[in-house]
């Protein structure tokens, strides 16, 4: 009883350790896995591709996180890892693309998206106050039926009745 | 006034479709390599056959080649091979292999079994080089140039539409 409760908590210490594959190396250096853990979670998958490679179990992701813990532990900074990575595979591996020519119109699309559906918005509702503010124009036919019944208010009955 | 009300959203919509009908035709498995137009990237490798000796890309200096990405392991392999044996029976271009990822055992079965339509083939069993040929699945095959600069990528098996609309006339334009 007491192993199974050791072991227990053995894995729940371990827990925040295993994401994805910490089984990979045998001792994992707790600031490079935390390092490698970050770039790996912008890096793209191409295998999976809606996977990161922190994500992905396959080959190909193991053995860029392989590539990436050794750009680590040879000093290189994390723009230099990145840099390598897209020298490769485009910069499609990168989640999050770099504003250029080709993904211009994915980056400002958005944004303009935003500020048209805006300005429609505010277009709107102001033609709809000044359509609600100003008085209701009389329309000819609603006015000739108002005075015919003005008229009618002269009719025999009503006028037996003032008589009284 | 009242059209524009109409007309606001269905161009819209029709810009919309335009650029899904433009997303439709594309492969999103077919990410377009980096390296076209730029030096093949040096290596050296012992080769399949022969572990003692080895190859780099420099050997091929002068020469258009290619360099196909294969394992024993990898299916579609087996589908672009007849292309490849045909090709090299017809003595087309030179083809190199980067066996890629494969025990050493595996692979020179595989040939036996399928063919070794290669001029060499090296061993990459850590994938490394794959790597630095942003290799992300087998089978892959680049031309090279007789400056060594790569000039396109198949990705996938070389298909026999692939070979008669791209490869072929490439490696005539390449050698002319």
């Amino acid at each position: 009883m007491n192993t199974r409760a050791a072991v227990l908590a053995l894995a729940l210490a371990a827990a925040p350790l295993a994401w994805g594959q910490s089984a990979e190396v045998a001792n994992p250096d707790a600031k490079v896995e935390a390092r490698l853990k970050a770039i790996a979670h912008e890096l793209r998958c191409l295998v999976c591709q809606n996977q990161t490679i922190a994500d992905s179990d396959a080959p190909l992701a193991v053995d860029l996180r392989r590539q990436t813990r050794a750009m680590i532990a040879a000093g290189k900074s994390d723009d230099e890892i990145r840099g390598y990575m897209v020298e490769r595979y485009g910069d499609f591996v990168l989640y999050k693309p770099p504003f250029n020519a080709a993904t211009a119109v994915l980056w400002v699309a958005p944004g303009l998206l935003v500020v048209g559906g805006l300005a429609g918005l505010v277009l709107m509702l102001r033609r709809r106050k000044t359509r609600e503010s100003a008085p209701a124009s009389p329309d000819p036919g609603k006015l000739r039926d108002i005075a015919a019944l003005l008229e009618g208010d002269s009719d025999p009955a009503a006028a037996g009745r003032r008589r009284k | 006034m009242k059209a524009l009300k109409y007309i606001v959203p269905l161009a819209i919509f029709a810009v919309l479709v335009v650029f899904l009908a433009i997303g439709l035709t594309k492969d999103p498995r077919k990410v377009p390599s980096p390296f076209i137009g730029k030096p093949a990237p040096a290596f050296t490798l012992s080769l399949l056959h022969e572990p003692a000796a080895v190859f780099s890309p420099e050997q091929m200096k002068g020469k258009v080649w290619l360099l196909n990405v294969w394992a024993s392991w990898c299916v579609s392999c087996k589908v672009e091979h007849p292309i490849l044996n045909e090709m090299n029976r017809k003595g087309v271009v030179s083809i190199v292999g980067l066996n890629y990822k494969d025990a050493r055992a595996d692979a020179t079965k595989w040939l036996k079994q399928n063919g070794d339509p290669y001029l060499l083939s090296v061993w990459d069993i850590d994938g490394r080089v794959g790597i630095d040929y942003g290799v992300y699945g087998a089978p892959e095959t680049f031309v090279i140039d007789k400056q060594g600069i790569i000039r396109y990528k198949q990705i996938g098996p070389v298909t026999p539409e692939a070979l008669d609309k791209t490869i072929l006339p490439l490696l005539r334009q390449l050698n002319g």
